[in-house]
């Protein structure tokens, strides 16, 4: 995961609506209808917002017949866990670039 | 239960350089910032025991935060020339404090030249987006973020 992809996932997290659809879909999955008509928004909307949380790996979705189903997706929720485990990647960077500081101060 | 996340980790590095550069590269403003603040929006290093030490970098429209600065400020703790700097470091993103770290720095020579050791001791807050989130539980992680994104 690059710092770009943990920024799309915050952002992915920072909607309340998004947030309320991976609430309803933690319970287990649901169709596009299912999740619009709890929340109060138009399946449209559902849709939009389960592509930027299929986009991040939070959840995924499939059609069967003329039926969208959607189910919460473990990648997305790991790389949060990660983010403690990036902050040794990112002093892993610096240091390389340390190193190449250190290369081109002494050529 | 307690709800700070504490980690630590390691890092060994050699470089084929005298120890006395990768000192400097710690100790010189200009230095430190090629390295460790390329991309900042500022960065200001005052070297010396008491001396503090503060990058600011904004956040990009496409972040929850648009326009916040995150900002990683340190106190210098313990300096020995050429060879340990110790900091203590507080990393905020706009009024929120994400993590406080205790980062060590440790040169010595080698026959090739210099090896780094850098130790990372970092306690990451409640209450930080992201990276204080526990494991287990969807119900819990979307909990802590309805509480740390509703301000």
């Amino acid at each position: 995961m690059t710092a770009s992809d943990y920024d799309r996932l915050f952002h992915a997290l920072a909607d309340p609506t998004r947030r309320a659809i991976l609430a309803r879909l933690s319970l287990g999955p649901a169709s596009v209808s299912g999740l619009a008509e709890p929340l109060g928004v138009t399946l449209t909307a559902i849709s939009q917002h389960l592509q930027v949380l299929e986009s991040t790996g939070l959840a995924a979705t499939r059609k069967e017949g003329r039926v969208r189903t959607a189910r919460v997706a473990a990648a997305g929720f790991a790389a949060l866990e990660d983010w403690v485990a990036q902050h040794r990647a990112l002093w892993e960077r610096r240091l390389d670039r340390l190193g190449d500081v250190l290369d081109e101060d002494d050529g | 239960m307690p709800d700070v996340i504490h980690d630590t980790f390691v890092i060994v590095r050699t470089y084929r350089t005298a120890p006395e550069r990768v000192f400097a590269a710690l100790s010189d403003p200009v230095k430190k910032r090629r390295w460790y603040a390329e991309t900042t929006e500022s960065y200001d290093l005052d070297f010396r025991e008491g001396g503090r030490e503060r990058a600011v970098t904004r956040m990009g429209d496409d972040t929850p935060f648009p326009g916040a600065a995150m900002v990683a400020e340190a106190i210098h703790q313990d300096i020995v020339a050429g060879r340990r700097v110790v900091l203590a470091q507080t990393m905020s993103i706009g009024e929120r404090r994400i993590s406080v770290a205790l980062i060590t720095f440790e040169i010595t020579t080698t026959d090739s030249g210099a090896e780094l050791t850098f130790t990372h001791q970092a306690a990451f807050l409640p209450g930080a987006d992201g990276p204080a989130m526990r494991k287990g539980g969807w119900e819990l992680l979307l909990g802590r973020l309805d509480n740390a994104l509703a301000d």
